[in-house]
């Protein structure tokens, strides 16, 4: 019998003191030229590379003991059982979670979130109640509740934020009241890289009995997360994300919540018993994966968080923290350039603009350059209408960026300039 | 660097900088359309006055890339005295300019227009450059609907 798939790498070497070229060696994708030049990739808060340890992990793991889960009796399918909960469990400790079975997984966090408004939102949220957001979310966490809101008829609430980015935690509980059934604020803005007062938040929101939903998307990858510590009721995240596979996530919803949550898609595996009179639902975290879920994508997914966990999750959010420093000290040096959220406590993304450039054209002539940003409204479209700006450029940073990087995209932005002067 | 210069031509640099027929609504116009690029927020309105088949004025107002705007800003500096058939021929051939989906040779049908043809060797941006002419040819069908690239 085969290995467990994530022996097959020795983090050891990984766990040694922080080494970006050490670590840059792990992601096979970086290695190459674009246009001539070598590859900067800066769009992390779009995805992430993904390092051999999941490649590798979820090939060998197809190689060697892939099967169905949760259903068969042979050796195979009790490989494939046993790693699946591996991961669910590794999971679970990754953002320490009080129990395995607070972790379902779905597609990614936008997923995550229309469970939670389908099951939660359909079956406790009524006419007239009301939902509490903030003005700098993504549009997965805006449009299912926005449409839950023409279903049943109930308001979706905006908070406010300030031109540097935040939000203000007075006006915040100033916004809650009786109505309010559900907080979802995003744990970062993946548009501004504020880092939001979460636990504050979630404090308050409690002080009046309403559930929060935390968005972690951005989040995860650059900062430790304890569920327990934040007491929030819900948490989402995508493994993208996170160095892991695309079409994996996780949604965290406490056990009594997700419990008392009907299932919002039928099928296998989540029911305990079917005959054509009824049936009888399977429970949690199963109640809510119907079908085959994306096997090898949660295996990659642990493949990740062991990753992630050999270099430290401290070691990584202090050399991401360096790199927006210098890179907001770059770009402010540079005249004509606004940055675009300028929050106090920010994480690893730098929104920006350039006097009489447009950023479809900024992010065209940085890939010339090799370097790879985002240029558009990163599904904020709210965000880009309070900074009266139709778009953005963005660059956003991982574990394996570089100081050299961050100068590559300081002359990026000067070259950009010239073209247009 | 130096083959960015294909795309970003001083012409369209030129455009981006000083639109023609911009910001702006058509004189005695009588029909407009609205187009609008998701992906990158570029929004136009094409103004247009149309009478017996002629463009007597055609102008635009809204946001867009270099891409868009000067493409928006050659687009009224062409059609402008033209009938709509040969406006339309017009953006067939441009079309063509920036696709390449025929392999024809447009190159003399589209007289100055020919600086977009840098744009084809960026696929992600065609849309760009053609979002003014998706949505003059709305405005000459007198579509009241916004026209979406995506």
């Amino acid at each position: 019998m085969s290995d467990r798939t994530d022996n097959i790498h020795d983090l050891d070497e990984v766990r040694s003191a922080f080494n970006v070229e050490r670590i840059r060696r792990d992601f096979p994708i970086l290695h190459q030229e674009i246009y001539g030049q070598p590859l900067v990739y800066l769009d992390n808060a779009a995805t992430m590379q993904k390092p051999n340890a999941v490649i590798d992990a979820m090939s060998h793991f197809y190689a060697t003991d892939y099967a169905n889960v949760h259903r068969g009796v042979h050796a195979l399918s009790q490989r494939a059982d046993a790693a699946f909960q591996q991961a669910r469990k590794k999971v679970q400790t990754f953002i320490n979670a009080d129990d395995w079975r607070e972790i379902v997984f779905v597609r990614g966090a936008t997923e995550a979130i229309n469970l939670v408004v389908r099951s939660y939102g359909g079956h406790h949220i009524n006419a007239g109640d009301e939902i509490l957001i903030t003005e700098m979310e993504h549009h997965a966490n805006i449009v299912p509740w926005q449409m839950l809101c023409d279903e049943v008829g109930c308001v979706l609430r905006v908070c406010p934020i300030n031109d540097a980015g935040e939000i203000d935690l007075n006006t915040f509980e100033q916004m809650l009241n009786c109505k309010t059934k559900m907080v979802a604020v995003a744990h970062v803005s993946n548009a501004l890289g504020t880092i939001n007062p979460v636990r504050e938040i979630v404090e308050l929101a409690h002080a009046h009995n309403i559930p929060v939903l935390l968005d972690g998307a951005q989040a995860v990858p650059h900062t430790s997360v304890d569920v327990q510590a934040l007491d929030c009721d819900f948490y989402v995240f995508s493994g993208h994300k996170l160095y892991a596979p695309s079409g994996i996530g996780v949604l965290y919803g406490k056990a009594e919540l997700l419990e008392s949550m009907p299932p919002w898609q039928g099928g296998g595996d989540m029911i305990m018993r079917v005959t054509f009179e009824g049936t009888q639902f399977n429970r949690i975290p199963y109640k809510f994966e119907a079908g085959t879920p994306d096997i090898v994508g949660v295996i990659g997914l642990a493949a990740a968080i062991d990753y992630i966990e050999a270099i430290g999750l401290g070691p990584i959010a202090a050399h991401e923290e360096a790199l927006l420093q210098a890179a907001t000290d770059a770009l402010n040096d540079i005249e004509g350039v606004r940055i675009i959220g300028t929050a106090a406590n920010k994480s690893s993304v730098l929104s920006f603009v350039i006097d009489g450039v447009h950023p479809h054209d900024i992010g065209t002539i940085m890939d010339k350059q090799g370097i790879a940003i985002r240029a558009g409204h990163h599904c904020a479209m709210p965000v880009m209408q309070h900074f009266c700006v139709p778009a953005t450029a963005r660059a956003s940073f991982a574990v394996y960026n570089t100081m050299e990087e961050v100068a590559v995209l300081a002359s990026g932005i000067h070259n950009v300039i010239e073209v247009f002067a | 660097m130096d083959d960015l210069r294909d795309l970003y031509e001083e012409v369209i640099l030129d455009h981006n900088r000083n639109p023609r027929n911009f910001n702006r609504k058509a004189e005695n116009g009588n029909c407009e359309a609205h187009g609008f690029n998701p992906l990158c927020g570029d929004e136009f309105t094409i103004h247009m006055a149309v009478e017996e088949g002629v463009i007597n004025d055609v102008s635009f107002t809204g946001v867009g890339c270099a891409i868009s705007t000067a493409s928006a800003s050659l687009m009224t500096a062409a059609v402008k005295g033209k009938t709509v058939a040969e406006a339309e021929a017009l953006f067939a051939s441009v079309h063509e300019l920036l696709t390449d989906e025929k392999g024809e040779d447009v190159t003399d049908k589209v007289g100055k227009l020919k600086v977009l043809a840098g744009v084809k060797e960026y696929p992600m941006r065609v849309k760009c450059a053609t979002l003014a002419w998706h949505t003059m040819h709305a405005a000459m069908e007198n579509k009241e609907s916004t026209i979406c690239t995506e």
